[in-house]
Order: C-alpha cells, then sequence, then structure tokens
C-alpha cells in the first residue's frame, strides 16, 4: 500500500508540484477567488481548444508539435482576410473558419513532409520553422499586403497603404460572435443537424441495401424529438434563450446529467444482461454507478456553501465555446476507436512494426500534422474572437511555447498525452499565469518578477519534459536486456 | 503424407546477383503441405537472401531481381512486394520481435488488420474512418491463441510478458491472417530457454498438423532432428541436398552444412617454421570470460592463447564468437578474469588493453574501425598517437600533433600494405572496402603490439586483398612474432592460416579444433551438438 | 559543374551569390561601400567569436549547440562585476592610458566570464551526457529556459552601480547597459586605422583570430584529436581507450567559455550590453552562421565559421540599407534574418538522415 502511494506520488510529481504551486502562488497573491475563478474560465474557453489540438501528434509519435504555431499564422491570415472584406458575426466567423480550413490543410501537409524528412527530430524541427514561417509571415503582412495585393482599407492598413498596421480591432466584426452563439439555437441547429445525419445514414443504408435497425432509429429520433420538444416550454425556453450559462447552473445540470446517465446505464445492464464469458477490462459495476451518484450528491451539495456560491454565481460560461472544447475531446476519443486512429497509435509506438504490418507510416503521419494543424489554426481563431483584438505581429508567437507548457503541466509527456492532461494542464498552468503577476507584487514589491517567473515556468517544464524523455531514450536499450534474460528464466515455470 | 508431386512451395533454379556477387546459384526449395521442413546452412549461404525473395522484399527488387521460377500451390507467383506474399498466405516469424509493448495482446494480432465497422463518416471519408470492432477483433485474437495453446487474457499488455510469450503472440499473429499457407521460422529458438524452446517445438507440430507448412531455419541439430520431417542445406549459394529426415542423421548433416573446399588462400611458406610455441607460455588467458554484447554474448570461456601461435576462433553468427575480442577491447562490458602474458587485464578501466599492447582490428570497420570522414593520415595514426604517446612534439606545455612524423608514417604503411588511394590526405570512408581494411590494420601495425585480434579480417572484400591481408597476418606472426588471433565466420579461412581453431557455440566455447579435423566434427561443433571445451 | 556544387554544398552557393548581389545592389545605389564594407569587417569581429563557439561542441559530438546562452550569462556577469568595480575608471589605470583601463576591464571580464563558463559548462555537460541523440532539442529549451531565469536573477541581483540600474527608483538592472564609461570599443579602436571612410577594427580582428588560433592549436592537440575522434564516431573513440563522456564533457565546456569570451567582444564592439531577453536568440545567429559556413551537425572547421560569419554578417549588414532602397516600407531585412538563418538550419536538420541517426 506504501508503495502504491509512493508509485502515485512520482507518476504525478510534475501535477503536484504544480498544484502546490498554484495554491501557494493563489494564497501568496492575495487575490479573492472570486477574482481567480472567472479570470481562469475565460481563460479555459480561450485556450482549451488549441491545447487539445496537441494531442494527436503525439500519439502518432511526432512529440510536442512546435508546428501549431503555423497553424495559428493560418488563423490569422484568413481572419485579417475576412475583416479586410468586412465580414462579422458568427456567420463571418463560420467563414473565416473555412478559410483558415484550405490555408492550415496545405501548411500542415508541408510541415509532415518536412518531419517526415527529419524523422527523430520533429521537435527542434518545428521548433526553428515556426521561427522560419514566422519571416515569411511578416514578409506577407508587411509587404504582400498592399504591397503586391493592393489594399485600401486606412483602418487595417498603415498610412503608406503597404503593410497591416499592428493591431487589428475585432470588436465590431466576430469579437464573441462564438462565445454568444444562444442555447437555444445551438439544440435547433444539434437538432436539425441530427436529423439530416440519421436521413443520411438510412439512404446510405438503402442504397448498399443493407439492412436497417429501424428500432434503434426511431428510439433515437424520438428521444431527439422529445429533447428539441422540451425547448418548447416555456421556462426552459427562456433559460435557454441567454448565451452564457451561470456556472452554478453548469454544475446542477451536470450533476442532474451524471445522475440521469448512470441510472441508465444500471437499467440497461440489469435488462440487457451481458454474457458473462466475455469477460473484458471494461465491465460495468454497479458500485460503480452508485459512487458517481454520490459523487454528483455531494458536489450539488456543496453548492450551498456561501463561499463557493458566491464564486460560481459569478462565473458565466459562453456555451458554444465549450461545447466546440467538449466536441474535440470527444472527437480525440473516436479518433482512436477508428482505423486510422489505431494506425497513429501503431505509428506512434513503432514505426518498423508499423511499415511491416502493411501500414503506410509517411502517409499517416502526415495526416497527424494536417489534423493538428487544422485544429490549431481553429483554436487562434476561438482564442481571438475571445479577446476582440488581434495583435498582427504577436498573437501567434507564443502560441506554441504555452501550449505546449499547459499540456506538460497536466502530466502529459513527450510519448504521452491525453484530453484530461490537457485540460488539467490548463487549469493549472494559467492559474498560475493569473496570479504570479500579483504574487511578485506581494512578495518581492513588483509584479514584473512574477511574469518572468511564468515565463521561466513555461520554457522549464518544456526543457525538463524534453531532458527526461531524451534521459529515458538513451537509459532504455540498457534495461530491455538485462530483464529479458532473467524474467524469461523465471517466469517460464509458469507457462 | 502426400506424394512428392503435391508441394505448397516450389521454388525453381533461383538465382540472385547482388553487383556481380553471385549469392544463390541455382537453388531448389520444395516445400509439401503441413510438413516441417529446416533450412540449413552457414552464415552466408544464402537463406536470407532465399527468403528476401520469397518475401517479394524491396532489397530483392532494388537490385534487379532474381532469376527462377516460384510456385505456390502449383501456381506461378510473382512476388514483388511483401503485400503479395502476404496475400498469398506466407507469413514469417520474426527473430525480432515484431510487437508494440504498450499494446494489448489483442492489438498486437491484428495489427495493421483490425476489423472494423462502417459509420456515417467513414461512408464519406473512406474506410480509413471506420470503427474498430473491438469485440470481434478479441474474437480472432482468443482463437489464434487457442490454436497454438497460450493460456493468456487478450487484454493485457505485452511490456513485461516474458520473451517466450512474446514468440507466441507473433505465431499467433502470423496465424490469424486468413488463408496462411506457409509460416517462416527465422532462427526461432535463439532467444528462448531450453523449456521455452521445447515449448515452440511442440506448437510447431500443432500448427504444422492443421495442413500449414513450416520453414524451419536454425542452425541446431538436434532440434532438426526432433521436430522436422525434411530438410534443405545450402553452401555458399549452393544448393547441396533435399534429404527426409528419417533417412539422414545429425552426423551427415554436419558434413553436408561444412562441406570440403580446397580454396588455397595463403602460399605455403618455403622457409622453415622456426616458431618456438609452447604450453608454456601464454599469451591471453581467459577464465570464465563472459561479455555482454548484445546478440554475441558470451557467457563464460577458458581458452588458453599460446604465444606466438595463430588461433582462429570460429561459429556461427550470433554464437559469441565477436563477443571476445569485444570485450577485452572494453567496447562492451565484460567480466572473468583475463591475462595477457601473464598480467591481469582490468576490463573496467577503458583502454587498459591498448596499455598490455593487445591491439584489435574491429569486424564493423566503417561503425568501430574508422574515422570515415578523416583522412587516411589520421586514421593510420590516431591509436599510437593517443596511446603511446607518438607522432607528438611538445612546443611549451602542448602536446601537438607533429605533421611531419605522421605523413612520413603514414606513408610508409600506404607503401608497406599497398593501400589504393590517391594520397594520404583521402578521407577513410571514400576507400573500397579491402583498403578500408588495410588502413584499420595499418593503425593496429601502428601500435606495435604483442598481441593482435582481428575480427573478420575479410568480410566484404575482394579476393585479392584478401589473400593479401591473410598473407600478412602470416608473415607478421612469422617474421614479428605478433601473436594473432582471427575471429571470422569463415571457416575456409581459419582452416588455412591458424595453428589451432576454436569453435564457440551459444556463448561457450564448443571444442578446440586442428586445422584438418574432419568436416563432420566441425559441423557438429558449430551445429551445438558438442558443449564444453574439449580438445581434439 | 556538379563537383564545385556538391564540394561548396548548394546553399553556400546561394548565399555567396546573394552577397554578391547585395554588393552590386549597393553599387548600383552608389551606396558609401568602404563604409559599409568596414562596417562587415567589424560585425565579423564581433559576431565571430560566438559562431567558433560551435566548434569544439560539434566537434566533440554534442551537436549545434542552441545552449550558448548558458556562456553568455556567464560572461554578462562578468561584464556587470567589472562595471560595478567601475575599474575602467579607476584612476591609476586610466593615467597609464584609458585604452589601458579598457584593457584590463574587459580582460578582468573576459577572466571573470570565463571561471564562471567553466562551472556552468560543467553541469551543463553532465545534463547533455544523458541526454546522447536529442541534445539539439533538450540544449534549446535549457538555453531558453536559463535565459527566462536569469530575467529574474537580473531583478533581484543587489547591485547599485548608477549604469547598472534604472535611473529612478526602478527595480533591478537595465534592459540595455552602456558601456561607454567602461570598454565600449576597447578592442575595435586598438590599432584602428582608416582608408577614407574604411575603417579596420585591428584590435578586434586580431583577438578574434587569436582565439581562431588557439582553437586551431587545441584541435591539433592530443586531447583536441581525441575529442574530434570521439564526436565523429564514439565507438572508434573507445575502442582507442577514449572516454568518450569526457571528451564531450570537455568540448561542452569549451564551448560555454567561448560564448562568454564571444559576448563580451560582441559587447564591445556593440557599445551595449544586453540583458534579460537580448541574447535569447543569439544561439540560432551562431548555428546558422557556422551552417552557412559548411558546417553540418556532425562535422565544424575553424573555416566554416570565417566564411560563415563572414557571410551571413555580410548580407545582414548590406541587406538593410540595399532593400531599403528596393523596398523601404516595413523591416524587410529583420525578415531577411529570419528566413536565412532559420531555413538554414531547417536545410541542415533535414539533412542528416533520420534526425539523430539512430535508427
Amino acid at each position: 500500500m506504501n508503495k502504491k502511494i509512493k508509485d502515485f506520488l512520482f507518476q504525478n510529481k510534475v501535477v503536484i508540484l504544480f498544484v502546490i504551486l498554484c495554491v501557494g502562488a493563489t494564497i501568496a497573491s492575495k487575490q479573492p477567488l472570486t477574482f481567480v475563478i472567472p479570470e481562469l474560465f475565460t481563460r479555459i474557453a480561450r485556450n482549451s481548444f488549441i491545447v487539445l489540438s496537441l494531442i494527436i501528434p503525439v500519439i502518432a509519435g511526432m512529440g510536442l508539435n512546435f508546428g501549431i504555431v503555423i497553424g495559428a499564422m493560418a488563423a490569422q491570415i484568413a481572419l485579417f482576410l475576412t475583416t479586410y472584406w468586412g465580414l462579422t458575426g458568427i456567420s463571418g466567423f463560420i467563414a473565416t473558419v473555412a478559410l483558415a480550413t484550405p490555408f492550415s490543410v496545405l501548411f500542415g501537409y508541408l510541415v509532415g513532409r518536412l518531419f517526415n524528412r527529419a524523422k527523430g527530430s520533429e521537435m527542434i524541427c518545428g521548433l526553428v520553422l515556426g521561427y522560419l514561417a514566422e519571416g515569411f509571415y511578416q514578409f506577407i503582412f508587411l509587404f504582400v499586403f498592399g504591397g503586391i495585393i493592393a489594399m485600401n482599407n486606412p483602418t487595417l492598413m498603415i498610412a503608406t497603404g503597404v503593410g497591416v498596421k499592428n493591431t487589428i480591432d475585432l470588436k465590431d466584426t466576430v469579437k464573441y460572435a462564438l462565445d454568444t452563439v444562444p442555447m437555444l439555437t445551438i439544440l435547433e441547429i444539434g437538432f436539425y443537424v441530427f436529423l439530416i445525419a440519421t436521413a443520411c445514414s438510412l439512404g446510405i443504408k438503402f442504397f448498399k441495401k443493407q439492412a436497417v435497425d429501424w428500432k434503434k432509429t426511431g428510439l433515437t429520433v424520438g428521444i431527439a424529438v422529445v429533447i428539441y420538444g422540451l425547448s418548447f416550454i416555456k421556462p426552459i425556453e427562456q433559460f435557454l434563450s441567454a448565451d452564457r450559462l451561470l456556472l452554478l447552473s453548469a454544475v446542477e445540470v451536470l450533476c442532474f446529467a451524471t445522475v440521469v446517465w448512470q441510472v441508465l446505464q444500471f437499467v440497461l445492464f440489469k435488462v440487457v444482461k451481458k454474457n458473462s464469458e466475455d469477460a473484458g477490462p471494461n465491465t460495468y459495476d454497479p458500485r460503480r454507478s452508485l459512487a458517481y451518484i454520490g459523487a454528483a450528491a455531494v458536489v450539488y451539495g456543496l453548492t450551498y456553501i456561501p463561499a463557493l456560491y458566491n464564486v460560481l454565481i459569478m462565473v458565466k460560461l459562453p456555451v458554444m465555446t465549450y461545447l466546440c472544447i467538449a466536441a474535440l475531446c470527444g472527437f480525440n476519443n473516436i479518433l482512436l476507436r477508428t482505423r486510422l486512429g489505431q494506425n497513429m497509435r501503431t505509428v506512434g509506438q513503432s514505426r518498423v512494426v508499423a511499415n511491416a504490418a502493411g501500414i503506410n507510416v509517411d502517409r499517416t503521419r502526415i495526416i497527424a500534422m494536417i489534423f493538428s494543424t487544422v485544429l490549431a489554426s481553429w483554436g487562434q481563431l476561438i482564442f481571438l474572437q475571445n479577446v476582440g483584438t488581434m495583435s498582427t505581429y504577436g498573437a501567434h508567437t507564443q502560441v506554441g511555447q504555452f501550449a505546449i507548457a499547459a499540456l506538460l503541466v497536466g502530466g502529459a509527456s513527450v510519448q504521452k498525452a491525453t484530453n484530461k492532461q490537457a485540460l488539467l494542464g490548463i487549469v493549472l498552468f494559467h492559474t498560475l499565469f493569473i496570479v504570479s503577476p500579483l504574487a511578485g507584487k506581494e512578495l518581492f514589491g513588483d509584479p514584473v518578477i512574477g511574469e518572468y517567473f511564468r515565463v521561466f515556468v513555461s520554457y522549464g517544464v518544456i526543457a525538463m519534459a524534453l531532458a527526461m524523455h531524451a534521459w529515458k531514450k538513451v537509459a532504455k536499450p540498457k534495461e530491455e536486456d538485462s530483464v529479458s534474460i532473467d524474467e524469461s528464466d523465471s517466469q517460464i515455470l509458469r507457462v | 503424407m502426400s506424394t512428392s508431386e503435391n508441394y505448397v512451395l516450389k521454388m525453381d533454379n533461383i538465382v540472385k546477383e547482388y553487383s556481380g556477387n553471385r549469392v544463390l546459384k541455382g537453388v531448389n526449395l520444395y516445400i509439401r503441405p503441413g510438413e516441417i521442413h529446416a533450412l540449413m546452412g552457414e552464415n552466408g549461404a544464402g537463406k536470407s537472401t532465399l527468403m528476401n525473395i520469397l518475401f517479394g522484399m524491396p532489397v530483392i527488387h532494388n537490385t534487379g531481381g532474381f532469376e527462377g521460377t516460384v510456385q505456390v500451390n502449383g501456381q506461378e507467383a510473382n512476388i514483388d512486394t511483401p503485400l503479395k506474399a502476404m496475400e498469398l498466405g506466407i507469413g514469417m516469424v520474426h527473430q525480432e520481435f515484431m510487437l508494440i509493448p504498450g499494446f494489448t495482446v489483442t492489438e498486437n494480432i491484428k495489427v495493421g488488420r483490425e476489423t472494423t465497422t462502417s459509420n456515417l463518416v467513414s461512408r464519406i471519408f473512406g474506410k480509413s474512418m471506420e470503427t474498430l470492432d473491438k469485440k470481434s477483433m478479441r474474437k480472432d485474437a482468443k482463437t489464434a491463441l487457442k490454436t497454438i495453446g497460450l493460456q493468456i487474457e487478450d487484454y493485457v499488455k505485452v511490456a513485461g510478458l516474458p520473451v517466450g510469450y512474446m514468440q507466441f503472440i507473433e505465431i499467433a499473429r502470423e496465424l490469424d491472417k486468413t488463408g496462411i499457407k506457409i509460416l517462416v521460422f527465422d532462427e526461432p529458438t535463439a532467444v528462448l530457454t531450453e523449456s521455452e524452446a521445447d515449448r515452440l517445438l511442440d506448437a510447431m507440430r500443432v500448427i504444422a498438423a492443421q495442413g500449414i507448412a513450416i520453414v524451419f531455419i536454425t542452425h541446431r541439430l538436434d532440434e532438426v532432428m526432433a521436430v522436422a520431417d525434411s530438410m534443405t542445406v545450402l553452401r555458399d549459394g549452393e544448393f547441396v541436398a533435399r534429404k527426409e529426415i528419417k533417412d539422414t542423421s545429425a552426423v551427415e548433416i554436419a558434413e553436408l552444412m561444412i562441406g570440403r573446399k580446397v580454396e588455397k588462400l595463403v602460399d605455403e611458406s618455403t622457409e622453415p617454421d622456426t616458431r618456438q610455441i609452447s604450453e608454456d607460455n601464454i599469451a591471453v588467458s581467459l577464465r570464465n570470460y563472459k561479455v555482454d554484447m548484445p546478440g554475441e554474448q558470451v557467457r563464460g570461456i577458458d581458452l588458453d592463447i599460446r604465444r606466438g601461435e595463430i588461433f582462429g576462433i570460429g561459429g556461427l553468427a550470433g554464437q559469441g564468437k565477436l563477443g571476445i575480442p569485444n570485450g577485452i577491447q572494453g567496447l562492451y562490458k565484460a567480466e572473468g578474469e583475463v591475462k595477457i602474458n601473464g598480467e591481469p587485464l582490468d576490463l573496467e578501466k577503458l583502454g587498459d588493453a591498448l596499455n598490455h599492447k593487445v591491439a584489435f582490428v574491429s569486424e564493423d570497420r566503417r561503425g568501430v574501425g574508422l574515422l570515415l570522414e578523416e583522412s587516411i593520415e589520421e586514421n593510420i595514426i590516431f591509436s599510437a598517437m593517443y596511446t603511446n604517446g607518438k607522432f607528438l612534439k611538445k612546443i611549451g606545455w602542448m602536446h601537438l600533433y607533429d605533421g611531419a612524423a605522421g605523413k612520413a608514417h603514414a606513408e610508409d604503411m600506404v607503401k608497406t600494405l599497398d593501400i589504393r588511394c590517391t594520397g594520404i590526405r583521402q578521407a577513410a570512408g571514400r576507400l573500397s572496402g579491402g583498403n578500408q581494411q588495410k588502413v584499420c590494420l595499418a593503425r593496429a601495425l601502428t601500435l606495435e603490439p604483442d598481441v593482435l585480434f582481428v575480427s573478420e579480417p575479410t568480410r566484404g572484400i575482394d579476393i585479392g586483398a584478401k589473400k593479401l591481408v591473410l598473407e600478412y597476418l602470416a608473415k607478421l606472426n612469422r617474421e614479428q612474432g605478433v601473436t594473432v588471433i582471427i575471429v571470422s565466420s569463415e571457416l575456409t579461412e581459419l582452416r588455412s592460416i591458424s595453428d589451432r581453431i576454436a569453435i564457440v557455440s551459444d556463448g561457450k566455447l564448443a571444442c578446440i579444433l586442428k586445422p584438418d579435423a574432419s568436416d563432420a566434427d566441425f559441423g557438429l561443433a558449430m551445429s551445438g551438438a558438442w558443449k564444453g571445451g574439449q580438445e581434439s | 559543374m556538379k563537383s564545385m556544387i556538391n564540394k561548396f554544398g548548394l546553399p553556400r552557393i546561394i548565399i555567396a551569390g546573394f552577397f554578391l548581389l547585395l554588393v552590386m545592389g549597393a553599387a548600383y545605389f552608389d551606396m558609401n561601400m568602404p563604409q559599409l564594407m568596414g562596417d562587415v569587417l567589424r560585425r565579423w569581429g564581433m559576431f565571430g567569436i560566438l559562431a567558433l563557439a560551435m566548434v569544439p561542441a560539434v566537434q566533440c559530438g554534442i551537436g549545434l549547440n542552441f545552449g550558448i546562452s548558458m556562456g553568455i550569462v556567464g560572461g554578462l556577469l562578468g561584464g556587470i562585476i567589472v562595471i560595478q568595480l567601475n575599474i575602467a575608471q579607476n584612476p591609476a589605470l586610466v593615467a597609464i592610458h584609458p585604452l589601458f583601463a579598457g584593457w584590463a576591464a574587459i580582460l578582468t571580464a573576459i577572466l571573470i566570464g570565463v571561471v564562471l563558463a567553466v562551472g556552468i559548462g560543467y553541469l551543463y555537460g553532465l545534463l547533455l551526457n544523458k541526454v546522447k541523440g536529442s541534445e539539439m532539442t533538450v540544449t534549446t529549451y535549457v538555453g531558453f529556459s536559463v535565459i527566462a531565469f536569469m530575467n529574474m536573477v537580473w531583478m533581484l541581483l543587489p547591485f547599485d552601480n548608477g549604469e547598472l540600474i534604472w535611473p529612478n527608483a526602478g527595480k533591478g538592472m537595465r534592459n540595455t547597459i552602456s558601456l561607454a564609461s567602461s570598454f565600449s570599443e576597447v578592442m575595435s579602436k586598438t590599432g584602428e586605422f582608416s582608408i577614407g571612410d574604411f575603417s579596420v577594427p585591428t584590435g578586434m580582428l586580431l583577438f578574434f583570430f587569436f582565439m581562431c588560433f588557439l582553437m586551431w592549436l587545441f584541435m591539433r592537440s592530443r586531447t583536441g584529436l581525441a575529442m574530434s575522434a570521439a564526436g565523429a564516431n564514439p565507438m572508434f573513440a573507445k575502442a582507442a581507450g577514449i572516454n568518450v563522456d569526457k571528451m564531450r564533457l570537455v568540448g561542452t565546456v569549451l564551448s560555454t567559455v567561448l560564448a562568454a569570451v564571444g559576448i563580451l567582444v560582441y559587447a564591445q564592439g556593440y557599445g551595449f550590453m544586453q540583458l534579460y531577453n537580448g541574447p535569447m536568440m543569439m544561439g540560432f545567429t551562431s548555428v546558422a552562421a557556422v551552417l552557412i559556413g559548411g558546417a553540418t551537425p556532425k562535422r565544424a572547421l575553424i573555416v566554416h565559421v570565417l566564411v560563415g560569419t563572414f557571410l551571413f554578417q555580410g548580407i545582414m549588414t548590406l541587406g538593410l540599407p540595399v532593400v531599403n532602397q528596393i523596398l523601404p516600407e516595413g523591416n524587410l531585412s529583420e525578415v531577411m534574418r529570419m528566413i536565412i538563418s532559420n531555413g538554414i538550419i531547417i536545410y541542415a536538420l533535414t539533412q542528416t538522415k533520420g534526425g539523430d541517426g539512430r535508427e
């Protein structure tokens, strides 16, 4: 037992260190939670998407993708163009996404090609590539826009007409475009998308003369209609017509949903008895359901504590943005359950085995890079629409740096990264980001110290992760050799 | 057993050349369904080339293809990619495991051939977006595991399983491939313990009983006698014989493998042999000597090499003969007692062998033997400069390289050994294999050694250079009294120059033979039939 | 023709061609060529030693040392201590000759810097021996981290000389420290002579060449040769009885020491010392310079340093005025610097097969 605890502490040493650091810095900063937590949730909404875009390359064995900077650049080129064309609101945002996507697909493909030529040093290559791309980016914004492509817009361009101004104000264009989509609209769109998808699926099955599970289809459509119908009830409609969700309501809804979900699972378990022969590692356990329901109840109870309550009613969540983040988490998970995802894992674990198994290693790696770059560009757009201004020559420079640091703070490594680690990392890293200047001021009389500290943390955590990874790589072969001989002698007895 | 006409695999009159060098000279391989067929031969006999042809490896087709015909199931087959081989039902159990430690047993068995179900997204974006059908994958995996009788849960990770299990998972993966007809086992027992190997042989019988033909590449005679139905022997790229096991004996197989070679590599010296060799004057003495060299483990050797003799160390690849000089030189971790001319050698101390006047010419010329980008001159003088402080001049407190002395010596060596180059400033990496070997030799000689280890002295060099190198070694031994120890896979060359030959098998000394001992003796010693170091 | 390209390498031909183009451009725009050429020489001497720091690093096998910021930090500390102690203003020294006082100051700074760099380099070398095969990735980020860490240190160090700290009550040291009252241009001004507008910073160039000479001597010594062998082929070195790890340590320490010396020479030529994020990208500039000169991640010679620094700094010096003539808008010479320096690094990384080459 003691060893178990030790192992747990050792494996999560980075996370534990940062939890301590965050708590310490928050206390030192003397800021109330009512300040820190709303700020934190804003930053989670802004930054999560781009951090999550780092996961796929890690799975495909390409390490931490410093090349996401290039995705961010694609986003900013697209955003500049749509701003120049005067597109606004959510439609403007969608147009920007649509424009950024082909750019980032192209860039991702090129980066992937390059990384295939520098296998094993993708990370340093990605970093330098970011600086190189910065050169081309500045060339485009300083010279091509206005110099080669004539652009006449005094608010965006420098007075000479050649080159783009330092900052672009998005207040009247796409600021909060995604954040302010009302829940009602989301629900409606979701409902229609679902109907169309179901129809398509049925159509294809008919066309290919495959069997259709009418009962299941009917049931899901029925549930969808009921949920959609619920939104016509006045109080619910009123609740849904807001574009931000109170954190308190979010917690309540979450607790409720957990209880419903677990009860449903329990019922399904009782009704559809699974044959016990197929015992795998993930069999359903009613006790776990009970634990979940208990936890939900406790969390709900906690909301009645005044201190927490005060915080909870301070925070308003942009629903659509959080849904996008959730969708990306879902996408990362579902991808792993497809053939492509499995191929990526195989390539990530061993290129030799993947090759022998007939997987096109280079192609898989390029696809991983395209995914990551596209997602990063979308993430940058989400970030910019929330911030509301675009610093033309600065908004993208630290993107890779901070996103990677956040991922690592959450306990990820060069070879392993999960959604959970990404989200935990964002919470910890940005807590530190918020409070460290204030803590610096309280402790050293100067907020700049705190700012330097957080920069140091972001570099330091990356340096440490890279060094640990390299260290393991050197130490590993020796261990394997010695183990194989000893073990085969002792364990063969059990065969 | 079916009639002799009914073969699942017929490879007829296979000829393969690598840039003018014929490595296969008309080889036949006939295998019946459901039989275990042993493919035997020394290193370099052409076994791996033959298998590369069978699997359509790119290395064959990038070098001009091959001649001859391959028939699978009576049908002419044109196997030009590994994928094609897979489709024809030819599978391979690799010597190095092609397994991913972080994956479960199921995932490893189904790697690259996952069963999937289509979904809405996959209908638009193609097959790669199909969802994995974990349930059916697990079912397949369980079936395959059951076939070979491995009791293991299909959802555990491979990492941490014993080596024996890994081999079985590898086999299960091949069995899971639909329509597998021929399964190649490439030295499968090399990494296994004895009881694991026995289990593997049992599994092979089970698989063969299901009608799958097995090609069993091995050099262990006892295993062949125990499990195989028939066998083919190759030697130097030539087809020697195909025999039914029941019609032959271990001694006959050993003879077939070695063969009598009449090649004369060293001219008989006309001068009388005036060397004083005696059991009391030992140059190198090994006691319980072990070396941890990956792929060439030495597992405890006792050996005495007499001062002034030419001593050969032979054996098949991977048996540990190469570990002996590499361990003494400090390239890999070694333990045990080593004495050079009676003085103990500190194996922990880097460069101690050099201090005892032991020089080493490595078998890995490009990896260990040379600084490829540096000049011939630097390559020749380097070790002597570093170890003995030669070619250095003192200016103030600094020891600087004495260019003039180095140049003179290098030019001298180039002349003596007839190194063909554009000049001593030429980069060593640009020389041909034979000339590179001479540069390595020159460096060792510059050290003026008492004992010279030469590892694979003639690997990859042409016959002319071969002769010159061997003759030079003999001259060195006769004229300067250097104890020469030649480690080589080529028995012919050892037999033509050595006074005595030690055969190493399984990391241990099998025996010490006279060069004129019989072929069967050499064959049996190399195939692990003799254990313990008896002297004939 | 083809062998020519192979011998010099395509990138070098392109960059040399570009340099010649810029020279012609400058002549075409009727610029002050002698002055520009003088500038090229000055910057050659300024950056040369920083680029020279790559030679022992590459030769000992740790590859391109993006982490010379470690040594730079040591050099900066040396410089700061000298200013704090006011050595250049010491009346006894100034009485002999103002330049002598300056030399005393910079040599003291170099001495302190070297001592610090030996310590830092040793620790750095120990780290690098643990991460064989991925040195470049690790050194880059360790270098960045050290700079970030030093940002905090610069804020907190208790120096109080007026030249060093912010004038009005700000905390910590200045971003840019003027060397006018200490050792600004002492090397450049020593023995300087001018032909018209073409001025030659004799002292600085001599010092640079002297360092190159010392390096050349070292490379021909027993240790130097052993170090190169350890870097070129560790197994070969081991077979010759060389302790590879120790040789890597020697190379790393030397590289770090040269970086410390290099930054001080750079600072005296520039007239200012930049703290905080100033030296962050110095590693990249130096790496790019040797690569332009023909080095690879496995092999770097002194001639690569001489040629590479000259070409790179030549392009930088000429590029600014020429490009501004053609395209007056924006800071395009900065764009050019980014593309050239990072482009050549990417090129070098993709040329070494399989990155760390151990597949």
